[in-house]
């Protein structure tokens, strides 16, 4: 059975942002894209125990803050090294102004 | 059938190595490596975990062989012929190159005072963990020099229980890349924490047990660590005929001065037309001087342009900066009470350098935004750089006026 889970409000990310969600001991981030929609990742970097709500959005890739490993939050497709391993992906829809996240 | 042959297997080399790949380079590429095992990152070993340094590799045997690049790990190159195109190997073979990238880097710089053999230093994972498994609980630690890596090892080292102790030559820690009103906040943490760091102070001596300052001062040591820096690797560039200048010398395609050699990373100095020779010593560096080497080892024309960006861990402090922060800044950016970012600006108000110091990665975002405003070279008021509430990216994407 799906489990969304009620993550923030859809004006807690800035446009083109990230924020930091955590939850029941896992810890994830929370993309807002130039387009407005929303999208959720894996927290951590793949490379290193880095959280990516650090990391700087530009268009629909991350960059973590450390090594300037990129991703593709809209997939979680590790786009350039030092990253190799992917970035886990979950659902998102946004509820009137509610994001919920399937985990 | 040669190839191309990368001496050299660190971050640069293995970078290289891809990069050629990625270009399209269909023939053999050898990454030749004296250190044994897989290509690891040299951060981490200023920066363990708990348990010690961890080696992190750089890659793994599946993405290499996927690639089909041979790692010859355990093999030094001894010497280039260029006449024969050929590079000798500590195995006895020569191995022939249609192109060469020599991506050697650096050594830690040694002692030259009487006793300079009891000194370790920090380079490689055997030096680190010959460290961490001799300045345990209690330990009486010093470290001469107080540069970047000096200082991360202090505040690993006073983490494990050890009394530490850095001895600077110079009037100031991080007097070389730094910006001092950044520095004097890690060096206050420092202090706080129970690390005592002694100016201006020149090594005598140094004996089993103490170090002897020149006046006669004698501090008590269990472990002595020499991080002065590091000295480029160029023996085997000078040996071959190539230039030498504070590294080996290589115009901004990253060439030597034979058409099929490269050099990059640590060991690369730069020839700028315009700026004389640069050399870098960051991660950052290596991994783009490696990315573009290797892509013009496969027969592209790319060029290497600065900015170079760098960061330092100590205690919950991060410290990042990219490009030119020499002088006084242009703007102060205070993100909160404990995260604050310098600007330097040049006289046509171009971003020219930033550096930031926060705790965690407060600073990184604004610091990956001035990377890129320094690459954009876009006008900039200070005042805005010095209020929090604009948002940097803004300044990078002006709005169009209507
Ligand atoms: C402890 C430590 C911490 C660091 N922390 C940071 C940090 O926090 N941030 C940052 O930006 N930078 C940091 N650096 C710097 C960064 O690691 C270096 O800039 C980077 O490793 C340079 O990569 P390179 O491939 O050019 O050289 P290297 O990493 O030195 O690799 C060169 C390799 O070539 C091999 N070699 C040399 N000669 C031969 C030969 N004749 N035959 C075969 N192999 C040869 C060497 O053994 C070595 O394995 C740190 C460095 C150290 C040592």
């Amino acid at each position: 059975m799906a489990n969304w889970i009620d993550a923030c409000s859809a004006d807690d990310i800035d446009e083109e942002d990230v924020i930091r969600f955590d939850h029941e001991g896992r810890t994830f981030a929370i993309y807002r894209s130039p387009d407005d929609e929303y999208f959720c990742t894996d927290g951590l970097c793949t490379h290193e125990n880095v959280h990516l709500a650090d990391g700087l959005v530009m268009d629909h890739t991350i960059e973590c803050p450390k090594h300037n490993g990129q991703f593709d939050y809209r997939t979680g497709e590790a786009a350039r090294a030092p990253v190799c391993v992917n970035l886990g992906v979950y659902p998102v829809k946004v509820e009137g102004d509610r994001v919920l996240i399937e985990i | 059938m040669s190839g191309i042959v990368i001496i050299g297997a660190g971050e640069c080399g293995v970078r290289a190595a891809f990069a050629a790949r990625a270009n399209g380079f269909d023939g053999k590429v050898t990454l030749v490596g004296d250190e044994s095992g897989l290509p690891y990152e040299r951060p981490p070993l200023s920066k363990p975990d708990a348990n010690g340094a961890t080696l992190k590799p750089i890659c793994t045997t599946q993405m290499l062989a996927a690639k089909d690049i041979t790692l010859l790990d355990g093999v030094g190159a001894l010497r280039i012929d260029r006449d024969t195109s050929c590079v000798r190997l500590s195995t006895g073979e020569d191995l022939p190159y249609l192109r060469l990238l020599l991506a050697i880097g650096a050594s830690p710089r040694r002692l030259t005072c009487e006793g300079s053999e009891h000194a370790v230093t920090l380079r490689t994972i055997e030096d680190a963990n010959r460290i961490y498994s001799q300045a345990v609980n209690g330990s009486r630690t010093v470290i001469i020099g107080a540069g970047l890596i000096g200082l991360e090892l202090a505040a690993e080292l006073v983490g494990r229980g050890n009394k530490v102790t850095i001895l600077e030559a110079g009037p100031v820690p991080l007097g070389r890349n730094v910006p001092q009103p950044l520095a004097q906040r890690i060096v206050e943490r420092h202090i706080a924490e129970g690390v005592d760091i002694v100016c201006n102070v020149e090594v005598a001596r140094i004996s089993g047990r103490a170090v002897e300052l020149v006046g006669g001062q004698s501090i008590a040591a269990d472990l002595v660590v020499a991080a002065i820096g590091v000295v480029p690797n160029t023996d085997l560039a000078q040996a071959a005929g190539l230039y030498i200048g504070n590294g080996i010398v290589v115009d901004e395609a990253l060439r030597t001065n034979d058409t099929n050699i490269f050099a990059a990373g640590d060991c690369a100095s730069v020839n700028f037309s315009g700026l004389g020779l640069q050399r870098f010593e960051t991660w950052q560096n290596a991994q783009l001087q490696g990315e573009i080497a290797g892509r013009n080892l496969a027969g592209a024309s790319g060029v290497f342009q600065p900015p170079v960006w760098f960061w330092s861990d100590q205690y919950d402090l991060g410290l990042q900066g990219v490009g030119q922060t020499n002088g006084t800044a242009t703007a102060l950016r205070t993100l909160s009470d404990d995260a604050e970012i310098l600007f330097y600006l040049n006289n046509s108000n171009q971003l020219v350098g930033a550096a930031g110091l926060g705790v965690g990665n407060a600073v990184a975002k604004d610091i990956k935004l001035a990377h890129k405003l320094i690459e954009a070279k876009v006008a900039i008021e200070a005042a805005h750089l010095e209020d929090p509430t604009t948002n940097l990216k803004k300044l990078l994407r002006p709005v169009p006026a209507n």
